[in-house]
């Protein structure tokens, strides 16, 4: 970090404690957190590198800093705060901000760092990041001063590239039986159980059990295909895999991890930013604002939760429904009676005084990720409050358009575009492709083309890690397409899966 | 200080200076940024590699909205190429919509073309002073009092007596602690520039051709602005004959007939030795055409213009040579042979509007 200190002067202290204090009494549970105050310069430097104040040496880190420096030069856009998930938390505050901002950002703080803490998503994340991140640098800091910088950055573009080709459900299930449970034993037929003797070869005449063995041999013998169900994590599958060399496979080792790190914050966004959204604005309005301060924090406020038409504010829609949540338990607006319920002035002045809001909120951000959130929370009331519609490109016109309003279709949008994170699933199908030691990768198309150049472009990342060529088996404007690339030249062609 | 983040920094603009060439290329052929140039409107580029993943090709795949508007209705114009909002997707659009003054401007082009800052001639010239109030004496007109530091002196004085009553704190100044404001005459250098723009307009000529002109000469005109805030411009045209125009009549004009280069340069010479005579001046001749003059003869004549009269006046000279299908391109040939290595010529074949960029580079790279 900086020189120079960093700690939170005495104000800002004594504001700290009184926040802390309020956040605690409505239950907000956290981590200790760690404050430092930073120049704008700093700031920007910190969220460049994605909130650690050390990473690994890359340009796109360089590129941020341009863009948020940039950003801030011209007046566009400030960075209020930034908070890490770590034990501690670590939060910024930028030092040129006014007391009621900071007062603002403490808030809203508080409420990401009880999320992260207790949001299911974010149980198997490495609470030592800010540690671990540190490692990674000096690795990748070592690996360049042995290989050069330019070799390893050009790894790490590469690595970067494949990046999103992770499994994101992967901490939360067991996708392989841990090595060692599966024996080695072929498989025997065994038929149906027959209690009496006599009837066995009725209940299982031996051509039934030659048939069955042949099947049980069948799927022994493609239990040996490498990988046994398609692997939807590629960086794990190159990693046992593919033959790299040590300080590669440190790299590309490095750059899972991270993605893994930081992969619920980018599934929970929607949740996340609600929730810290939700305290800071209680625990302004109810606790912390004075008189004077009331002009300047509505103007922040609003400013966070300002919509644009072809843009999803999630801070706004996540706060939205949060309160509806609420509402709705404190009122009993939901269950089968509340449903079947069709008298519209009835729904209206549905209230049962349950009471149960504060309860069910706390439940529902330990629980849920943003899928499971929006698939179970939306409602079409909601929907219709919020204005919420989809828009889609009119290819005649050549010009984005309001699609639709309808509830369905918002809300299978919706769900659509944060389901996997918003990216195609791809797995790997067979790391022997046609027996040749080609890989094959696997596109599950739901509707969506990929970007072509893009494909390509990242095949032959692909290519440079696996060595042999690569495959990839999609869907191009409703037709199957191999797309292949050996190293040396790009071709498709069609194939139905 | 220096920031960790600096290293990846330079890096970035490293690896960029390839690719951001073309960024502002495409930026500065847009042109219109002409047709906003009064409100001094322009979108900031903010160079940006993407590196290449798996994913959706953007516009099969639209998304979800909050707001106004029916089934149909366009989303305003902007968020459409930023691949609208998609919730849970860290990236953000590239392009910032901002408001700049064209100082700025000039100072963004300035900075991505690594233009060097212009060396004004006359610098040493003093043309006018300035008064400026710099300290305080006890003496001057009563119109100058400064008030508080006239009582400052008072109450210093009260305290030194020990007349000042805390209990009753009245200061009354007397003539002795009066202090005035003194002024220093502050020498100001002045700079004085002046940009004569010719272009042909020939039959030859075409709209497609003017454009690259018009787009050329407003980022000259804005970067020289940026150095001399008084900067003069004079439009020329020519085909045959020369003549003076306004701004206006300069980009719209369309004439046909024969070429006569050595008219616009006559009218040129004339206009800076009647009208910008002297050291102080800066002077910038800009001259655009096909490259197509009507004989040897006048070409000749053009040269010995330039050469004996022209050059010894000016900063610098820049010929810029648009790729027309008429024109047969001849002239910035015969340039370069003559002045090929002289130090205040530029020459620039400009082939279509990507190349403006580096023509604009050619032009204002010399720093003169």
């Amino acid at each position: 970090m900086p020189h120079r200190h960093t700690a939170l002067p005495a104000h800002l202290h004594d504001i700290r404690r009184q926040v802390e204090g309020h956040a605690r009494g409505y239950g907000l549970d956290f981590y200790e957190v760690v404050f430092e105050v930073l120049g704008f310069d700093e700031i920007n430097m910190v969220a460049a590198y994605g909130g650690f104040p050390n990473r690994y040496p890359h340009w796109r880190f360089g590129m941020e800093y341009e863009r948020l420096a940039k950003g801030y030069e011209y007046g566009l856009s400030k960075i209020y705060e930034m908070v890490v998930n770590n034990d501690p938390t670590y939060a910024y505050l930028l030092e040129s901000n006014m007391e009621v901002d900071q007062k603002l950002v403490m808030a809203h703080v508080f409420g990401h760092a009880d999320f992260f803490k207790n949001n299911f998503m974010f149980r198997h994340t490495n609470r030592k990041m800010m540690d671990q991140m540190a490692n990674h640098a000096t690795r990748v800091r070592r690996h360049q001063d042995r290989l050069g910088v330019e070799k390893v950055e050009d790894l790490v573009d590469r690595c970067l590239s494949l990046e999103n080709l992770v499994d994101y459900q992967a901490p939360y299930v067991r996708r392989r039986p841990a090595a060692g449970a599966d024996d080695d034993a072929p498989p025997v037929a065994r038929g149906f159980r027959a209690e009496r003797e006599y009837m066995k070869d009725y209940i299982n005449p031996p051509e039934f059990l030659q048939e069955q063995q042949r099947r049980l041999d069948e799927d022994a013998a493609r239990a040996k295909k490498v990988p046994e169900r398609p692997e939807q994590d590629v960086l794990l599958f190159l990693l046992e895999h593919a033959p790299l060399e040590r300080w590669e496979h440190d790299v590309l080792a490095i750059v899972r991890e991270e993605a893994y790190y930081f992969a619920p914050q980018g599934q929970t966004k929607i949740m996340n930013e609600g929730w810290a959204t939700y305290w800071h604005s209680r625990i302004m309005t109810e606790r912390a604002l004075r008189p004077e301060e009331v002009v300047d924090y509505a103007d922040h406020h609003s400013g966070t939760l300002a919509t644009s038409p072809g843009q999803l504010n999630p801070y706004k829609l996540g706060v939205e429904l949060w309160r509806d949540v609420e509402d709705r338990w404190n009122k009993g607006r939901f269950g089968k009676e509340y449903d079947e319920c069709d008298s519209f002035e009835a729904r209206r002045h549905w209230d049962r005084k349950l009471g149960a809001g504060r309860d069910k909120i706390f439940e529902v951000r330990r629980h849920h990720n943003d899928v499971t959130f929006i698939d179970e929370f939306l409602t079409p009331e909601f929907c219709r409050e919020q204005r919420l519609f989809t828009f889609g490109f009119n290819e005649k016109a050549q010009r984005w358009e309001v699609v639709d309003r309808e509830f369905r279709k918002v809300k299978e949008k919706l769900l659509q575009m944060l389901t996997n994170f918003g990216q195609p699933a791809i797995a790997v199908e067979d790391g022997n492709f046609e027996n040749r030691g080609e890989l094959l990768l696997l596109h599950r198309h739901e509707g969506v083309d990929l970007r072509l150049d893009w494909a390509r472009a990242t095949l032959a990342n692909l290519q440079s890690l696996w060595r042999r060529p690569v495959n990839l088996a999609t869907r191009v404007e409703g037709r199957g397409t191999l797309m292949r690339y050996d190293g040396k030249e790009h071709s498709e062609r069609r194939a139905e899966p | 200080m220096s920031l960790k983040i600096k290293q990846d920094h330079a890096r970035f603009r490293a690896i960029v200076r390839g690719r951001i060439k073309q960024n502002l290329k495409q930026y500065v052929q847009q042109g219109e940024l002409i047709g906003r140039q009064g409100k001094d409107l322009v979108s900031i580029p903010v160079p940006t590699i993407e590196v290449p993943r798996f994913r959706f090709g953007e516009r099969q795949q639209g998304g979800v909205g909050q707001g106004d508007g029916s089934p149909g209705d366009p989303l305003s114009q902007s968020q459409g190429d930023e691949g609208g909002g998609r919730a849970g997707q860290a990236e953000g659009q590239h392009l910032l919509e901002v408001d700049v003054s064209l100082d700025e401007l000039a100072d963004l082009m300035g900075e991505e073309l690594e233009l060097p800052r212009i060396q004004p001639r006359g610098r040493e010239r003093v043309v006018t002073t300035r008064i400026k109030y710099t300290g305080v004496s006890p003496s001057g007109p009563e119109s100058l009092r400064h008030f508080k530091r006239t009582y400052k002196q008072a109450l210093r004085r009260q305290l030194a007596a020990g007349t000042y009553d805390r209990a009753r704190p009245v200061i009354v100044p007397v003539r002795e602690d009066r202090r005035y404001r003194t002024w220093k005459e502050v020498p100001r250098p002045e700079t004085n520039a002046v940009v004569v723009y010719m272009m042909d307009v020939s039959g030859s000529m075409g709209d497609e051709q003017k454009e690259i002109v018009r787009t050329e000469s407003f980022w000259i005109d804005t970067w020289l602005r940026r150095h001399y805030p008084g900067l003069e411009s004079r439009y020329l045209v020519h085909d045959a004959v020369a003549r003076e125009v306004d701004r206006e009549t300069f980009f719209h004009t369309r004439e046909s007939g024969g070429t006569m280069i050595s008219s616009a340069y006559k009218l040129c010479q004339e206009i800076v030795e009647t009208d910008y005579a002297g050291a102080q001046w800066n002077v910038y001749p800009f001259h655009f055409s096909d490259g197509d003059n009507w004989s040897a003869d006048d070409t000749r004549l053009c040269v010995d213009l330039l050469r004996d009269r022209l050059l010894p006046a000016v900063n610098l000279f820049c010929y810029g040579q648009v790729d027309s299908p008429y024109g047969s391109g001849q002239f910035v040939k015969d340039l370069r042979e003559q002045f090929g290595d002289a130090e205040n010529v530029a020459l620039s074949e400009i082939a279509n509007k990507e190349a403006i960029y580096g023509s604009i580079k050619a032009f204002l790279g010399k720093g003169r």
